[in-house]
């Protein structure tokens, strides 16, 4: 009798978590909004790749390409949260206020948008990746690999994903080679390969051996492996495009956020948060080193990267003087999360002006 | 044996008959091209031209999406007919949406009725001034006018990215490149609760009534028809050619600027990098597969508006690549191209036994 309820009380218990999974499995759907086409490297890309996971964790998900951040994109998410989509990404700034707008219609859908600041209703979520720890290692590998003590940078809006980016770059090369200078071109562009190898190419015109970008195309990797200097992939690993240029890449990995909301939203746990994460939780990944990296500067990678993740390290770790000498953060402290949010002042060693 | 032989005269019939005829072929080829991509043809048909418009909220979305591409046309249209080929509509409409913008952030803490007609007349001015640039030179320096509008629609690109990137961006948007919201007060007002739908319309309605009368009932529009026809019969009958293609280039920029107005006081709401989806460019197509004739053109914008949303719709339930749009687009004036051969040629039957 003792035995028979025991297991007649597991037995229930599978079934119950059963029926669950399948329910759960059955329900959820998610959909993805995209700038771009799916294309093979780059920032879309790498959202569909984060798609795909929550495909293989067992998922239904759309997604709509290419719409652009006009009045269309409104229309895109109503019919996306009014056609049985229960989570909605909208994976490109530009989206923030059609999201907010079509949030507050659609109270039981959920909202996730990228790389925004407005959570105007419950429903709506932001996330956003710390690329600027990747880019602490690519200063650091730049520091080092540079020749000429000169290093060019593309960058796309002047905005503090950007100035971070910057910064955290040429604090990160410094520290190894307290000689180098940052050039910085701006491309007032996500993506469009002529400009932004128009940019590459004036960086090396004025003696920049290391290009590193803040832009979407392989257009900049390319120019700099016609010109033999070295360059670095962004968002995707770009070194299939220019194996000798490209030293590494930092790569954008959405999946497991992704597979992470959709799921919460099938347990009912999803709430309303802004999450930033780093190396450390997965979000923001370094490809494999290039070879020609000296050997002890890889151990160097590694082990910073390995720290960055524990925390031990801080990309924004004081002394820190912006380009007047003033002390923006204190020796033996860290910039602290607002700061970073709100960075808009270059660091000492950045060449030139934050266009206003 | 069949020979091609030039018409007299072009057919009326056939004139009104090709663009019906373009859609035709488009739509048939188009159920090819999913075919081979591996999609059921009908089905993807039909999500393509008929689930997008089956419910109120879907028809209001096509009128939101043909409202400016009709305006534009009608624009257009005038300076077609009179043989100027303005092709910087998108140019104009965003020089009318800089503009017409900026009134309203002057405004952008204020309330009142008086709001909304400033910014509407801003947006008709702005186009037009940016209209009457490849207008003189061409009168004046016989510049060729496609080029300068065309190049034009680039060098407004490139002042609305610095506006939005620097003087005008939010100063509480962390640099973002976009405005603030417009107040209330310099928003097009809605026509339906719950739906996009904007007091646009009218305007869009009002320039079809307006070129009609002028292209049919004016001296203005029998001028036009000639030089369209033939420039040296219009300097022959003593027109001022100079002071038309001026006139011309000045409403064609006045309806795009308007077109840039409502997107950006309509559903936008602010100004920022992308105001319109290359509205101006698909106009193009809109003017020709309505035969420069207004109701036309009414009936060209919402036949091309529709491969917009079709678009969207056919990637959200099967999954068909939303760049199957613009193919369709490109395939309609392909295909009118094409039929206007009929125009002015004929097939002829001859019996080569003879």
């Amino acid at each position: 009798m003792h035995k028979f309820l025991i297991r007649s009380f597991v037995s229930s218990l599978v079934l119950l978590f059963t029926l669950t999974v399948a329910a759960v499995a059955k329900d959820v759907k998610a959909a993805f909004v995209y700038i771009g086409p799916t294309g093979d490297h780059g920032w879309t890309y790498q959202h569909d790749v984060g798609r795909k996971a929550v495909e293989d964790a067992g998922f239904k998900t759309t997604y709509v390409e290419g719409v652009p951040e006009s009045a269309d994109a409104e229309r895109v998410l109503r019919q996306l949260a009014n056609s049985g989509h229960d989570i909605i990404f909208t994976t490109s700034f530009g989206y923030m206020n059609p999201t907010n707008k079509v949030a507050k219609e659609f109270p039981n859908v959920k909202f996730e948008h990228a790389t925004g600041y407005k959570r105007e209703h419950p429903n709506v979520a932001t996330y956003a990746a710390r690329f600027y720890e990747g880019r602490t290692i690519l200063g650091t590998i730049a520091g080092t690999m540079t020749k000429s003590n000169v290093i060019g940078y593309v960058a796309s809006f002047p905005i503090p994903e950007v100035i971070r980016g910057i910064n955290s770059f040429t604090l990160a090369a410094q520290k190894v080679n307290p000689n180098i200078k940052t050039k910085i071109v701006w491309a007032f562009t996500w993506y469009d390969p002529g400009k932004e190898a128009e940019a590459a190419k004036a960086l090396i015109d004025q003696g920049a051996d290391v290009i590193a970008q803040h832009t979407d195309s392989t257009a900049i990797v390319q120019m700099a492996e016609k010109a033999g200097v070295y360059a670095f992939g962004q968002a995707s690993d770009m070194d299939k495009f220019a194996p000798k240029a490209v030293l590494t890449s930092v790569e954008n990995n959405w999946g497991p956020y992704y597979v992470d909301r959709v799921k919460a939203v099938a347990n009912g746990t999803w709430s309303q948060k802004d999450t930033w994460h780093g190396i450390g939780d997965g979000m923001v990944v370094i490809s494999g080193l290039d070879s020609q990296m000296p050997s002890d500067l890889q151990a160097k990678v590694k082990k910073l990267q390995a720290d960055l993740a524990s925390g031990k390290v801080h990309s924004f770790t004081g002394p820190i003087y912006d380009q007047k000498g003033n002390l923006m953060v204190a020796e033996g402290k860290t910039a602290d999360d607002g700061m970073l949010a709100g960075m808009m002042t270059y660091v000492k060693g950045v060449e030139g002006d934050i266009p206003k | 044996m069949i020979k091609i032989v030039k018409r007299d005269q072009p057919s009326k019939a056939i004139f009104f008959f090709t663009p019906v005829l373009a859609i035709f072929l488009t739509l048939i080829a188009g159920g090819i091209i999913f075919y081979i991509l591996g999609f059921k043809p009908f089905e993807a048909l039909k999500f393509f031209f008929i689930v997008p418009i089956a419910d109120k909220y879907g028809f209001s979305e096509l009128l939101l999406k043909a409202t400016p591409l009709c305006l534009i046309a009608i624009g257009l249209s005038f300076c077609f007919k009179s043989n100027n080929w303005n092709i910087g509509a998108e140019g104009q409409l965003t020089f009318g949406a800089i503009v017409s913008g900026g009134v309203a952030l002057l405004f952008y803490d204020q309330e009142g009725f008086y709001i909304l007609p400033i910014v509407i007349l801003a947006g008709a001015i702005g186009g037009m001034i940016y209209a009457s640039i490849p207008a003189i030179l061409k009168t004046y320096f016989n510049t060729n006018e496609i080029l300068v509008s065309l190049m034009l629609v680039y060098v407004s690109k490139l002042i609305l990215d610095y506006l939005v990137v620097g003087p005008w961006s939010n100063p509480e948007g962390f640099n973002f490149p976009e405005t603030r919201q417009f107040s209330d007060s310099a928003r097009l007002p809605l026509l339906f609760e719950g739906l996009r739908i904007h007091a646009g319309i009218f305007l869009a309605l009002a320039a079809v009534v307006i070129s009609w009368f002028v292209f049919y009932k004016t001296y203005l529009g029998f001028q036009m028809k000639v030089s369209g026809f033939s420039l040296k019969t219009a300097k022959y009958a003593g027109y001022k050619g100079k002071k038309m293609i001026i006139l011309v280039f000045l409403i064609s920029g006045a309806c795009a600027g308007l077109a840039g107005v409502g997107e950006i006081t309509g559903p936008i709401g602010q100004l920022h990098r992308e105001v319109s989806p290359d509205y101006g460019f698909t106009a193009i197509i809109v003017a020709f597969l309505g035969r420069l004739h207004p109701v036309g053109i009414i009936f060209a914008s919402l036949v091309v508006a529709i491969t917009y949303l079709g678009a969207e719709t056919a990637q959200i339930f099967m999954q068909i690549p939303k760049y199957t749009g613009q193919v369709f687009q490109g395939m309609i004036l392909f295909f009118l191209l094409a039929s206007d051969y009929l125009l002015f040629f004929k097939f002829k039957f001859i019996d080569s036994k003879k």
